[in-house]
């Protein structure tokens, strides 16, 4: 009875403030619940608001990892999803049918902003569904410099040269690799972050591997991920109760130099930046190394992007925010508020001298020629299960082998489900 | 003689306060201080008095937190509770009414029904298609009849238990002073069932009210959050700050635990009976 | 007392469309997709459109290492509450119907946990089971006992799980034994009384006179043990890696991924499961059930 007076109420009032300010539009905007993504929402939001007056835009918050590729997927199926989400680019977007549900925005002047190298991550047959919206970061290892100049220790080129680094932090009675299984996401780095590895070694694996033609399992540098993970378990690299420790924790360890090195993206940078300011700047970034020292590289993940529901009524309110979005102003708002954690993909934007060591650090590769994309925005398909048979290799119950068996009977999965020609 | 046996007995009462106090007693204990507790302390997990005792303020913090959106959950899970449970007693009861009564093949047929609505679990992926086509994917309305629906068997086992012991003869009279069939059920079964109805609201209501699976599948999207949803997602929101992940634990606890204070007696006596015979 | 009206009274008097409005609700949210489920079990699906694919996802499903863990999983957890509920709840009823002091107050408190909510439990225990500074640890330490990862040990942490099950489970059984045994007439017990022994009334009366309290609490464990999701979401979602997955958490994880179809073939193994488990069961207990 209650609802129904106060639904009744809502209603009359709405009819009422629709027939004053005809103008007005409000958007709901679909953003995860990292203080990272809260953040930049609310300062693009206020600041666009602010040159908009007759618009109004409300963060509705959710839950990051899979329940929250789960929401966005269930809510766009259902037709009943916000006017504007903050969403990741590259195979989760195509994972999303973004033809039957997202806003076409190729024919948008501020595309031209953009820098190309992003565009094919939010593209499907000639439609454009997103603006960047944040830094590009990088995928690799975050380490202590205080542990490094203590020890004496210089920045690994190679894997071996990582490993010995590794067992002479471990002989000063540090834990040299932090584990945060707790947040299974976090496993998939080892792995993740070597696509610029698999890449120098296997030229054009990611078509082979869409194409249902490579596997991880019998490509030995893509196998190479998961024994990284197998051996940082048999040598005991990570901390104590790495099993259930969670993210937020795991920086704090990283910050206060109870670990050594932390595979992860930079994104944890402005997190750390925020909850450790006196601590950021020991924070450095170094490429995950491979088998070689000439074709050493960093992984690169590109910007979430900010997209349209088809469902919206207000499209073209919506793209006014994205085109803010996707302008230096938009660009400097952000870093205004929150820390970049890379390069912006919007040309004419530039960093702050005052950026983070470790993001000068990654700008270094990216700005050398050593990049990559991480594989996940190269290929459509990547499979769900990944953080959990990783977890399973860094907790000793699966060998690298029989993970990445399994994993590509999960890629096979998902590109049926997503009916990709050739499986 | 009667002083050592006295011991004795007293002996077995001191244990048994002791090992009950520290397995049941002592977690709630926990929770109670952890959410009193300064965030830093909190994530000692000490089982220590708060420096400074707060409970209060942290719980103030919860109720801010997201715009007041624990108050939305509370409202939405409220609804869900009443509205379901009212829905359950009434059908429950009068399938259970004609179920107990005849005993003819329609009846061994909703038996079986009933028994393999109790023993199978529910299909979730395709209600959600179910729930799609007729509109009601995502509402409020939607998960109260799924609700209706998992816990009816349940609460027509319990009234058809409890029929049994009324006798027919009950029945007999209101015919003859010509009661047609509803007025008979409104106004003779049903305030007949008063103990069994009272089982039934205390079961289905603490079921539905801590129900996780329902909302999760069903009820997607911050405008329709259940307070054990809203829970379950502070685990990830409030990582570092145990205070108030507890201080809600803390709020969410306080309507079983008025439940349970009214209905206490009532819970132990009436679940057996619908249990034991089923 | 059917006898004493006329069939036709007794049609008027109990109509059969007071099953209607249950049936139709029933119907629509139970069975329409429990049936759905067969057939959305052959397909590939994405919500709007199924394409047949015949038996592929079972035997997707049956050839996932994983998913038959999960399977052994399921099984054992059910297993191990519903016996552990079973073995602490009788010696707890005895208790508590003996003439021990305060004993309203001890059921009081034992079956509180069952009122409360699973998501909050789960965080509770989530927290004392903490491996370097849970309270859990820190107590055993008192005694020497060594540092136990309780959630963190892949070979730990489903048992782990299924204890805190029967921490919060082990009301309601003990409130059925404590109905069993309140039920069993005294005449039983002044016999039993001669011998003058606990373990005497225990095992030639209680034991034998309660074993329909018994077949309950057995069967109604078991079929929640097997249908669990809640609690083993909430502590570990099936981890560390897949140690502590049960069907329910495979199938949530498959609908999560999008693969709504394997989602479906997973809840028709886990129907046929419980059925070809509990159904002989139960025809078993009621076979062997005693009058009083």
């Amino acid at each position: 009875m209650i609802r129904k007076v106060l639904f009744l109420l809502l209603l009359s009032l709405l009819v009422v403030s629709a027939a004053t300010a005809q103008d007005a539009v409000t958007l709901t905007y679909l953003v995860d619940d990292s203080q990272n993504s809260q953040d930049m929402a609310k300062a693009l939001v206020e600041a666009f608001t602010a040159q908009n007056p007759n618009i109004t835009i409300n963060i509705e918050s959710r839950p990051g990892g899979t329940d929250g590729d789960n929401i966005v997927k269930t809510r766009l199926a259902t037709g009943d999803m916000t006017d504007i989400f903050f969403y990741n680019s590259g195979s989760l977007l195509q994972a999303l049918n973004p033809a039957q549900t997202i806003v076409d925005i190729s024919g948008e002047p501020f595309i031209a902003n953009i820098v190309e190298s992003f565009l094919p991550t939010v593209s499907k047959d000639g439609a454009i569904f997103g603006v960047p919206t944040g830094t590009a970061m990088g995928g690799g290892i975050l380490y202590n410099t205080k542990i490094y100049e203590q020890l004496g220790l210089s920045i690994p080129t190679t894997w071996d040269e990582f490993v010995a680094n590794n067992a002479a932090i471990q002989e000063a009675g540090i834990p040299p690799v932090l584990a945060t299984f707790g947040d299974t996401w976090t496993s998939q780095l080892f792995v993740l972050a070597d696509y610029y590895n698999v890449e120098q070694a296997v030229p054009g694996f990611a078509d082979a591997y869409t194409g249902n033609q490579a596997k991880y399992a019998s490509t030995p540098a893509a196998l190479a991920g998961f024994q990284y993970l197998q051996q940082g378990f048999e040598l005991g690299w990570w901390q104590q109760d790495f099993a259930t420790t969670r993210f937020e924790q795991g920086l704090s360890l990283l910050a206060n130099a109870e670990v050594a090195h932390y595979p992860m993206l930079t994104f944890a940078l402005s997190t750390i930046a925020t909850n450790f300011p006196d601590q950021a700047n020991d924070i450095g970034f170094f490429a995950q190394p491979g088998a070689s020292a000439d074709a050493n590289g960093a992984t690169i993940w590109m910007p979430a992007g900010t997209y349209i529901a088809q469902t919206t009524s207000h499209v073209e309110e919506a793209k006014a925010f994205l085109a803010f979005i996707a302008s230096v102003e938009g660009v400097d708002t952000i870093t205004a508020k929150v820390p970049p954690n890379g390069p912006y993909l919007i040309k004419g934007s530039s960093l702050p001298d005052t950026v983070l060591p470790a993001v000068q650090q990654l700008a270094g590769y990216i700005d050398s020629g050593n990049s990559y994309p991480a594989l996940e925005f190269v290929s459509p398909i990547k499979g769900p299960n990944l953080e959990q048979l990783c977890v399973a290799v860094g907790t000793g119950q699966m060998d690298a082998a029989t993970a990445a068996g399994n994993y590509d009977l999960d890629v096979e999965r998902q590109a049926q489900q997503l009916g990709i020609p050739g499986w | 003689m009667n002083i050592r046996k006295l011991i004795a007995s007293l002996w077995i009462d001191v244990v048994s306060l002791i090992v009950i106090s520290i397995v049941f007693v002592v977690p709630f204990i926990f929770i109670f201080l952890t959410a009193a507790k300064p965030r830093t302390e909190a994530a000692m997990f000490e089982f220590t008095w708060p420096s400074q005792f707060q409970l209060l303020e942290n719980i103030k913090e919860v109720v801010e937190f997201g715009d007041g959106r624990i108050f939305l959950a509370f409202a939405n899970s409220i609804f869900i509770t009443v509205a379901s449970v009212t829905l359950i007693v009434l059908l429950a009861a009068l399938v259970a009414f004609v179920l107990q009564r005849r005993r003819d093949r329609v009846a061994s047929a909703v038996s079986s029904i009933m028994l393999a609505g109790l023993i199978i679990p529910p299909a979730v992926v395709p209600t959600i298609f179910v729930l799609q086509e007729i509109g009601l994917y995502r509402t409020l309305w939607g998960m109260i009849m799924v609700q209706v629906a998992y816990t009816m068997p349940f609460a027509i086992l319990v009234f058809r238990t409890f029929m049994a012991s009324i006798p027919g003869e009950i029945d007999e009279a209101a015919i003859i002073d010509g009661a047609s069939p509803m007025q008979m059920f409104f106004y003779v079964i049903l305030p007949l069932l008063r103990p069994a109805i009272i089982t039934v609201i205390v079961v289905s209501s603490v079921g539905i009210y801590n129900d996780f699976t329902g909302p999760l599948y069903f009820l997607p999207g911050s405008q329709n959050v259940t307070v054990q949803v809203t829970l379950f997602s502070y685990i990830s929101q409030f990582t570092s700050q145990w205070n108030l992940l507890f201080a809600n634990v803390v709020l969410i606890t306080i309507p079983p635990l008025i439940m349970f204070m009214f209905f206490q007696r009532q819970i132990v006596a009436g679940m057996t009976a619908g249990a034991i015979k089923g | 007392m059917e006898a004493t009206l006329r069939p036709k009274t007794v049609l008027r008097t109990y109509p059969h469309w007071f099953y209607i409005p249950a049936g139709i609700v029933f119907a629509i949210f139970f069975v329409v997709p429990t049936v759905l489920a067969f057939y959305f079990s052959l397909t590939r699906w994405t919500l709007f459109d199924a394409t047949f694919i015949g038996l592929d996802n079972y035997e997707r499903f049956f050839n996932d290492p994983q998913l038959t863990a999960g399977l052994r999983n399921t099984f054992i957890y059910a297993v191990l509450t519903s016996g552990l509920k079973v073995v602490i709840a009788l010696p707890l009823a005895m208790l508590l119907t003996s003439s021990i002091r305060l004993k309203g107050l001890f059921r009081g408190i034992i079956f509180f946990p069952v009122l409360v909510s699973t998501v909050a439990v789960g965080i509770t225990f989530g927290a004392l089971m903490q491996p370097s500074i849970g309270l859990i640890n820190t107590a055993l330490g008192v005694f020497g006992i060594p540092r136990i990862d309780w959630l963190g040990d892949p070979d730990l942490a489903l048992f782990s799980v299924a204890l805190v099950d029967v921490w919060k489970g082990v009301g309601i059984a003990m409130v059925i034994f404590i109905a069993g045994i309140l039920s069993i007439p005294l005449d039983y017990f002044d016999a039993a009384r001669l011998e003058g022994e606990t373990w005497i009334k225990f095992r030639y009366v209680i034991l034998p006179l309660s074993r329909n309290a018994t077949f309950t609490v057995i069967l109604l464990s078991f079929i929640s043990g097997l249908r669990t999701f809640d609690l083993i979401w909430t502590m570990t979602r099936g981890g560390p890696g897949f140690a502590s997955d049960v069907l329910t958490s495979v199938i949530y994880k498959q609908y999560q991924a999008g693969f709504y179809g394997l989602s479906a073939a997973g809840n028709v193994v886990l129907f046929v499961l419980v059925t070809i488990l509990v159904y002989p069961l139960m025809r078993f207990f009621q076979r062997v059930e005693i009058e009083l």
